[in-house]
């Protein structure tokens, strides 16, 4: 029997109301118990003074690229990137190369990660095939391979009656159906958000309505439909006030942020002299959009953070700004940013924290972690609240550098990734 | 206020006004004004830039500020490599970055560069040696222009302060309002601009001006009037409705011009579209200087050229 036994951490579990100096017993990659001073002969002791230890983070936002453009990233490159950043699972987006909208694909994607052996992937189908926006893909057989969702993202459903009647029918299988909002009529040619700054840059704008519209619109047809909705990466504070209103009334509905959102402003466009790297969909909102984020964080109306990992080749990024694809990559730098942000200077109780990375996420797609409850799977991120270090995109495992974040010093850093009782990553002290 | 001109540029690029002093702006616009005496000159050169090269690369279509530019570089005897999007490599596929690269591995002095992509030669500023100036990207700037813009009512006024500029027309997709009010509202001047709310960008007011959507109310008073050509072929693609409605409401017409001071003058970047924004009676009347502008800019462009290239003091000694 395989026996790992956590010393003298502080245990944070929200599942349990847990947030006490702990030890956690593993026997056979399931959480045996938890308990103060344990001892046991025969189990290989990690000693975790100093350390946070949660149930395994979950990102529930990743793009891995794999099939199609496995020169962005790999199943098995993303999959350790997620591993080096904390995280113990994660949500994988449909739109690769074949897209993900059938059975076939989300096996393919589920056998790649089972062959990678780094952190758990939950595939996210598509809604509709080929992401065209016209016809439902084949979400059941889909369900079936192991989807935990659906989604277009990259994309909008723009149309509103196959939203309507994919919220339906997901409901069958109590999954739910994740908008990337964006009116692309709205959005037009913009490249970053429409603003004092994208009208000093001479670049065009994103105006925030074109999301506003969106979400609007689907929280009314999840309200009208009594289905589930899952609003991606919202980042205007007219959508985060319009989920926050329809949450009071009862609307199924959830939602995420990224640490981008949370960390930067448009101003960085600026600051950085039209680097790529700064270019992202949704684009980086002003400090106006940014508050109202931060608040919807801290007041529970937001359920998930998440990072949008969306690796690009080093040459698609050297492009002119108005040429160079949207999208960062995040796995690795996700934990720390949002640590920074909400914790340090926010004064997040810590507990908050790990529900929105671990408890929530796994609630919101009904997935097996989330929670260090004996018998679970051992799937246990541990973070060092107090180590310092620079963000080095050369370090990364990603196979894509594009990170807005290169350079920044960051405290609150993962220290170790345990997935199934596995110790699968350690963070190197320097 | 009086602005004392800088002794020299700290810059190795002209990207845009941005990131120009007042002083710097002087300094250019006084050197500018000494360059233009050359013109007058039997054998219009001198020796300033003997020996430098530089590249003009012009990637988006341009007669008047790339004819602008050559006309400069040759005054100062400089030698010059006109490369435009359709003959080079770019239709091959080469991206911006690797071009620059083969360009500077020739080692010119100068690149001159006008891209539709905003930020363009910030880019290319940041990696090559040879310093580049801005001839317009995309909506962003376009430095040169607003120099000359500036030079032009210095010249007709004695001065920038307290002179009152209005810029009418498609302020969203204009590279030459930004500079101008960069520019002029740096130097003490009072900008105004003008046109359908569908074509002002927001947050226009944080560059230095005040904002118009009355024509009549925009022209009120003004020293200077500058039209902003309309691109036609955004006719119709719901910015605005027709060019018709858009003369009836803000082309520059004698009647309007009435309406600012007596001494006002009429300006244009070009190329202008008789009877879509300027009314011919304006365009070719007494108060237009929109061809001093175009003069203008080959001197202002000449300044910019011997500054970059360390030059300060008494240029044109021969």
């Amino acid at each position: 029997m395989n026996r790992l036994l956590i010393k003298h951490a502080r245990v944070v579990d929200p599942s349990q109301r847990l947030d006490d100096g702990l030890d956690v017993l593993v026997v056979d990659g399931k959480v045996e118990r938890i308990a103060e001073r344990i001892q046991d002969k025969g189990a290989e002791v990690l000693d975790a003074a100093g350390l946070i230890a949660a149930p395994g983070f979950i990102d529930v936002h990743v793009h891995l690229r794999e099939p199609g453009y496995e020169y962005k990233e790999t199943v098995a490159s993303g999959t350790a990137a997620a591993l080096a950043g904390g995280f113990t699972a994660l949500c994988c987006m449909a739109n690769t190369n074949p897209v993900n909208d059938n059975a076939a694909v989300t096996e393919f994607v589920r056998a790649r990660a089972e062959e990678a052996g780094n952190a758990r992937v939950y595939p996210i189908g598509a809604v509709s095939k080929g992401l065209a926006g016209e016809e439902l893909a084949e979400l059941g057989e889909m369900v079936r391979a192991g989807a935990v969702g659906f989604s277009d993202d990259g994309r909008p459903v723009h149309n509103a009656h196959l939203m309507r009647k994919a919220l339906e029918y997901a409901r069958m299988f109590d999954v739910p159906i994740v908008e990337h909002a964006e009116d692309l009529d709205l959005v037009s040619k913009g490249v970053m958000h429409e603003g004092a700054v994208s009208t000093r840059l001479g670049l065009k704008g994103i105006t925030a309505a074109a999301e506003d519209v969106v979400v609007a619109r689907d929280l009314i047809l999840a309200d009208s439909f009594s289905a589930r909705l899952h609003v991606a990466h919202v980042s205007t504070r007219g959508s985060i006030h319009r989920i926050r209103v329809a949450k009071g009334r009862g609307v199924p509905v959830t939602c995420e942020v990224t640490p981008h959102h949370l960390a930067l402003t448009d101003e960085a466009v600026a600051a950085t002299e039209y680097d790529t790297n700064t270019k992202m969909n949704p684009p980086l909102r002003s400090a106006d959009h940014v508050e109202a984020l931060i608040e919807a964080v801290l007041d529970g109306t937001v359920d998930c953070l998440a990072s949008d990992h969306a690796p690009h080749h080093a040459d698609e990024k050297a492009l002119e700004f108005d040429l160079a694809p949207f999208g960062i990559v995040g796995l690795e730098t996700a934990i720390p940013v949002t640590w920074d942000v909400l914790v340090r200077k926010h004064k997040m109780p810590v507990s908050r924290f790990v529900q929105l990375w671990t408890t929530n996420p796994a609630r919101v797609y009904r997935l097996p972690g989330g929670t260090l409850k004996p018998g679970s799977p051992a799937d246990i991120t541990l973070l060092d609240p107090e180590a310092r270090a620079t963000v080095s995109p050369e370090r990364f495992r990603s196979a894509s550098r594009n990170t807005p974040f290169g350079g920044m010093r960051l405290r609150g850093w993962p220290a170790a990734t345990i997935v199934g009782g596995e110790v699968r990553y350690r963070r190197e002290r320097r | 206020m009086s602005i004392k001109p800088a002794e020299r540029l700290r810059l190795k690029d002209l990207v845009g006004i941005e990131p120009l002093t007042p002083e710097e702006i002087q300094l250019i616009l006084d050197t500018a004004d000494r360059m233009r005496e050359v013109a007058e000159r039997p054998i219009k050169k001198v020796p300033a830039l003997r020996g430098k090269t530089v590249v003009n690369l012009f990637m988006e279509a341009s007669t008047r500020t790339r004819f602008s530019f050559e006309v400069a570089e040759k005054r100062l005897s400089a030698d010059s490599l006109n490369f435009s999007a359709s003959a080079s490599s770019v239709e091959k596929g080469e991206t911006l970055l690797d071009t620059a690269l083969n360009l500077e591995a020739m080692q010119p002095d100068f690149l001159v560069i006008r891209h539709k992509h905003a930020g363009a030669p910030h880019r290319l500023a940041r990696v090559l040696r040879a310093s580049v100036i801005n001839a317009g990207d995309g909506a962003h700037e376009h430095p040169t222009q607003a120099l000359l813009d500036a030079l032009t009512i210095r010249l007709r006024r004695g001065t920038l302060e307290g002179q009152v500029v209005v810029i009418v027309g498609d302020i969203e997709h204009s590279r030459v309002a930004r500079s101008d009010i960069l520019l002029l509202s740096r130097m003490g001047a009072r900008v105004r601009v003008a046109g359908p709310p569908s074509l002002i960008p927001c947050g226009i007011e944080a560059l230095g001006c005040e904002v118009h959507h009355r024509m009549e109310e925009a022209v009120a008073g003004a020293d200077v009037v500058m039209m902003l050509r309309i691109q036609l072929e955004r006719q119709g693609r719901m910015n605005f409705p027709t060019v018709r409605e858009y003369f009836d409401f803000f082309a520059l017409t004698p009647e309007r011009l009435k309406l600012a001071r007596k001494d006002c003058l009429v300006m244009h970047p070009g190329p202008i579209n008789r009877g879509v924004e300027i009314d011919s009676r304006v365009a070719d009347g007494p108060q237009s200087v929109i061809l001093e502008q175009v003069t203008n800019g080959v001197a202002v462009r000449m300044a910019v050229l011997y500054l970059l290239a360390g030059g300060h003091g008494e240029p044109i000694a021969d």
